[in-house]
């Protein structure tokens, strides 16, 4: 099949943004495996709202780029259901808000039917999440702790174009269901673009990764705040006070052992997340340090969080609901300090 | 009984109800009879754990709808997704009767090994999907199924069953209406009963009845009596056979009652006096004992030849699931990831000690 050529630029050595990254990623396993198909909202014709799965139905076909009513319980179900046949369904959302619709074919029947005995459901549940685009209380949510309390589901969160892509095959490739996060504003951000290998790679799920070495503080982190925490990194190198940037990519798997790691050599640790603070991962991370690794502590563990409200639309408000790159600073010298 | 002059007219065609499926059918009735009446008894000797949901009375509902699929045992066949009454369709599908026994007593050797209650597990080569308890996504589940069919061109039809109550639910439409919209090979059985828990179908929909459903959906539909087998049976295979030929879904509605109350602990008192007493005086296996013996043209001996099989194969099952296992109570912390070991916390190790959390 000739590739059209917006799914080429890695073939050719040019660099992509995380969103070109994603459909490369989407497009190589569609080819690779004829039982990977797609299905979602707008994800045909149209091409799907941030253009993901844009080109796709042309070269796959109606019956692998499945085009459905608003209703993200039905598909999601439906993929539950093709899953069981052996097929590995990746679902778009259209914004990740609306998997709240989806919540109970997820929490109810995907995350447990292995553990009942009903089969192992290899599908991927993808789609836009994360605030900073003005995009008002219902297109800007981070909802992966509504996931993480649930077993039986992975949920993936990455950071750069390089890490989409592998993860995104991870995901479609695990026999487990996977929630698959991408920050929509990093979708094509111009500093996250990047020439990636041109041979076939994997980033295997529930591995962390170092975004930034260092010896003063453990930042521990993931999606859209790995870049504001490593701007907040520069300025304080500055001062003196070196930050260890954690990406956790992965939130389920959780790396908890790269957790414990980077803490055990910092010995101070802050958790920043996009998401609001109360029942964030923030709690479950520190909690697990606590009970491993208390005595390597200098510092209380501290966090940087969204504010424990919807998402605002209008932009003061939203950036004021935003954690920002200087509540970063103002946690990392109060530790330092500590 | 119009349908029976039916039965008659078309025996002889390829398909049609010789005296072997005739038979089978009876047999199919008088299993689910059985099987439910040892449940009961299993039950008042707090054998079973949870609850226990029966079929009397609507038995040949599942049984005339599940006789009309491909029943097959290499995951090649039709497959289906029962409601919570249904336990004749699983038996049919090739759930075994023991197993059936083991779900309800939480044995450790059953189908899930103790996890999960009554008809609420799969086989995928027999062609049965569990459902859960959230009604209505078992329809988009099997929608799913159905959609699996069309893309790799599989010559197979779904089957969803549903109460009068799942219909209700907003799962029930998003499945339903994307199974229409793709013309998915998708049965959707309603079953109406009359009851779902204790809410009578007037407080369940505003429609003069289910079938009218279908229209707005933009599909076939069909009602019929639910307690009359063949006819039950023949209305489904017009439904499958319309599914199979790229038709799409059909709403099937099945007229019938539910004779006791949603679960073994319910007394129904819910129920209008006299109403009881009206649907026993329609009973289907009862109804179509009669008519074989009559119309039919069967012997009395050859149908107590089919229960004493029944009662001695269920006799067998229930020996079988009474002495197996309860299970190892660390035998459920597995199989919630494919790769992921299970959780066992540091209070419950040999060596006591949180880091081990």
């Amino acid at each position: 099949m000739e590739r059209p050529d917006h799914v080429r630029h890695t073939e050719r050595g040019e660099p992509v943004t995380m969103l070109e990254a994603i459909r490369e990623a989407l497009w190589e396993e569609m080819e690779r495996d004829p039982d990977v198909f797609l299905i979602g909202e707008d994800i045909g014709i149209y091409g799907g709202a941030f253009k993901v799965t844009d080109g796709f139905l042309d070269a796959f076909g109606e019956n692998r780029v499945v085009d459905t009513p608003i209703s993200e319980a039905g598909f999601t179900g439906a993929a539950a259901g093709a899953a069981h046949m052996g097929l590995r369904p990746v679902v778009e959302m259209q914004f990740m808000d609306f998997v709240s619709c989806a919540y109970e074919p997820l929490t109810n029947y995907i995350a447990t039917s292995r553990w009942r005995m009903a089969g192992p459901q290899p599908l991927v549940i993808r789609g836009p999440v994360g605030g900073g685009v003005r995009g008002g209380p219902f297109h800007s949510q981070n909802p992966e702790m509504a996931f993480f309390h649930t077993p039986g589901l992975k949920i993936v969160y990455p950071s750069t174009a390089r890490d989409a892509k592998g993860l995104l095959k991870s995901a479609i490739r695990d026999e487990d269901p996977v929630l698959f996060f991408e920050h929509k504003k990093l979708y094509r951000a111009p500093f996250l673009r990047e020439v990636l290998p041109r041979e076939e790679y994997v980033v295997p799920l529930g591995q962390a990764r170092v975004a930034r070495e260092g010896t003063d503080i453990s930042i521990v982190t993931y999606g859209n705040m790995v870049h504001e925490s490593r701007k907040a990194a520069d300025l304080l190198a500055d001062e003196g006070i070196d930050v260890e940037i954690l990406d956790l990519r992965s939130l389920m798997p959780l790396d908890e052992e790269a957790i414990l790691a980077s803490v055990r050599k910092t010995n101070r640790l802050l958790v920043v997340h996009e998401d609001t603070r109360t029942g964030g991962m923030a709690g479950e991370i520190a909690m697990r340090v606590s009970e491993k690794a208390f005595e390597w502590l200098d510092a209380p563990m501290l966090r940087v969080t969204a504010l424990d409200t919807p998402v605002p639309y209008s932009p003061p408000l939203e950036d004021y609901f935003l954690p920002q790159v200087d509540d970063i600073l103002e946690a990392c010298r109060y530790l330092k300090a500590y | 009984m119009a349908e029976q002059a039916e039965a008659e007219a078309v025996e002889g065609e390829e398909g049609a109800p010789g005296k072997e499926s005739l038979l089978e059918l009876y047999y199919w009735l008088q299993m689910t009879r059985e099987v439910e009446r040892v449940l009961a008894s299993l039950y008042r000797q707090n054998k079973v754990i949870g609850g226990l949901y029966r079929s009397l009375g609507q038995e040949a509902g599942a049984v005339g709808t599940a006789y009309a699929l491909r029943r097959r045992s290499d995951g090649r066949g039709d497959v289906m997704s029962p409601a919570i009454r249904d336990l004749g369709a699983m038996l049919m599908m090739g759930a075994a009767p023991a197993d059936i026994m083991k779900q309800y007593m939480a044995k450790g050797d059953g189908p899930t090994g103790g996890r999960e209650t009554n008809v609420h597990f799969s086989d995928y080569d027999q062609g049965y999907v569990g459902l859960i308890s959230h009604l209505g996504v078992m329809v988009g589940v099997m929608a799913g199924v159905a959609l699996s069919f069309k893309l790799r061109g599989e010559d197979r039809v779904a089957v969803v069953y549903s109460g009068d109550g799942m219909t209700s639910t907003g799962a029930f439409h998003e499945g339903f209406n994307l199974a229409a919209v793709q013309r998915l090979p998708l049965v959707v059985v309603v079953e109406n009963n009359g009851y779902a828990y204790s809410t009578p179908t007037s407080q369940q929909t505003a429609a003069a009845s289910f079938v009218d459903k279908a229209e707005g959906y933009g599909v076939r539909g069909e009602q019929t009596d639910g307690n009359d087998v063949l006819a039950v049976w023949f209305a489904m295979r017009r439904a499958v056979d319309h599914a199979r030929i790229g038709g799409g879904p059909t709403l099937l509605e099945l007229m019938t009652y539910r004779r006791l109350g949603h679960a073994e602990h319910d007394p129904q008192k819910y129920v209008p006096a006299g109403e009881l007493e009206e649907w026993a005086g329609r009973d289907p296996v009862e109804r179509y004992q009669t008519w074989l013996l009559g119309e039919g043209g069967f012997a009395e001996p050859e149908l107590d030849q089919v229960r004493s099989r029944v009662e001695r194969e269920v006799d067998e099952a229930r020996s079988i699931a009474e002495e197996s296992p309860m299970p190892e109570p660390g035998s459920g912390i597995d199989g919630v990831y494919t790769d992921q070991p299970g959780w066992v916390p540091w209070t419950r190790r040999g060596r006591k000690d949180p880091h081990e959390a």
